[in-house]
């Protein structure tokens, strides 16, 4: 690991941040880009749910995230408070895994 | 630091709120829930800490990896390409790849965080997945800039502090155990659940998301997530019922 690389990291991941923060910030932009602009969350969220709950890498998978993201789901459907729809989703997962499915 | 969510009054309907919204008895459910995630990112920077050290980054290196990167995934990838025995540019490239996902939420939060220069840019350095899911899932501009300020900023402890007993202790504790990978995901399934309320909400969900799915098996990590950016494109056609659940 060498200080080029930490810094160069840091410098890169600012970058992004910044240059999107600052890039559309305080202008009046057509109503088609601000209708596509607030659609980012539900796009870019969503994906993250599958992601985050069906690979691992490049590989899809069904493992017991599957069990525990779907748990949450129900939970959130049912209006429970987010730190229940968490715990939930994290106690099922280490269960299930803890049974023996990996 | 001064108190960003309220540096500049706004017009509007926030302007009948109170002064003090971090106080607002409403975002209560809003710090229980950054604190929540705050711990399990915790955990999760626990084992970054001890996998930086171990693939030969110092202490030091490592919690300043944590202080100025503050992107997990890309941190996560760098260590594990230098641990790999990969080069500085191989670890670099994956890891600035990740980090691009940022820049995309960015283009949301620009829009919405005020305050001056410096206040905006520390406010760039937090825009990161958990800061931004908090922030789009309330309902009314104030909200949406306390939940931002203060998920980032519970993060940005959690994940530190974390990085730093990692570092110093060398023993993982392993978040798989726990279930912590689900964590996230369904943190982000609760987050991502007031976008669904309107026809083109669930319809740039559903695209991002089997756009993500699709793309995972052959993009390299961190370009599907990109990607799914494009489903916002269902939002071209005027909109004429008018029930879009998110403000710009």
């Amino acid at each position: 690991m060498t200080w080029t690389l930490v810094l160069a990291l840091a410098a890169g991941a600012f970058a992004s941040k910044a240059v999107g923060f600052f890039l559309l910030a305080g202008r009046p932009l057509p109503a088609v880009v601000d209708r596509c602009l607030a659609l980012i969350p539900a796009a870019v969220v969503a994906a993250l749910v599958v992601k985050d709950t069906f690979s691992s890498g490049q590989h899809l998978e069904i493992d017991p995230r599957a069990l525990g993201v779907g748990v949450a789901v129900v939970a959130v459907w049912r209006r429970a408070p987010f730190v229940l729809v968490v715990v939930l989703a994290a106690t099922v997962t280490a269960v299930a895994r803890q049974a023996g499915w990996r | 630091m001064t108190d960003p969510a309220h540096a500049r009054p706004s017009a509007g309907p926030s302007a009948a709120r109170p002064p003090h919204p971090w106080r607002d008895p409403a975002l209560r459910p809003v710090v229980a829930a950054s604190v929540t995630l705050g711990a399990a990112v915790g955990v999760f920077a626990i084992s970054f800490g001890v996998g930086s050290v171990s693939a030969g980054a110092s202490v030091l290196q490592t919690c300043v990896m944590s202080l100025l990167v503050f992107t997990g995934a890309s941190q996560l990838s760098a260590v594990s390409v230098i641990g790999a025995g990969g080069t500085t540019a191989s670890a670099l490239g994956g890891a600035l790849v990740l980090a691009a996902r940022n820049g995309v939420y960015a283009l949301t939060m620009g829009r919405r965080i005020e305050g001056r220069l410096p206040t905006r840019l520390v406010a760039a350095q937090l825009t990161i997945d958990e800061s931004t899911a908090m922030s789009v899932a309330q309902d009314d501009p104030i909200a949406q800039r306390a939940a931002f300020w203060i998920t980032g900023l519970s993060v940005y402890v959690f994940w530190n502090t974390g990085t730093l007993i990692g570092a110093l202790l060398g023993t993982a504790i392993d978040p798989v155990t726990f279930g912590l990978d689900a964590a996230f995901p369904a943190a982000y399934v609760a987050m991502v659940w007031p976008q669904l309320r309107s026809p083109r909400g669930r319809w740039a969900a559903l695209i991002g998301s089997v756009l993500c799915l699709a793309l995972v098996p052959v993009l390299p990590v961190g370009v599907p997530i990109l990607c799914a950016a494009l489903a916002v494109l269902v939002g071209i056609p005027p909109d004429h019922s008018a029930t879009q659940g998110i403000t710009p």
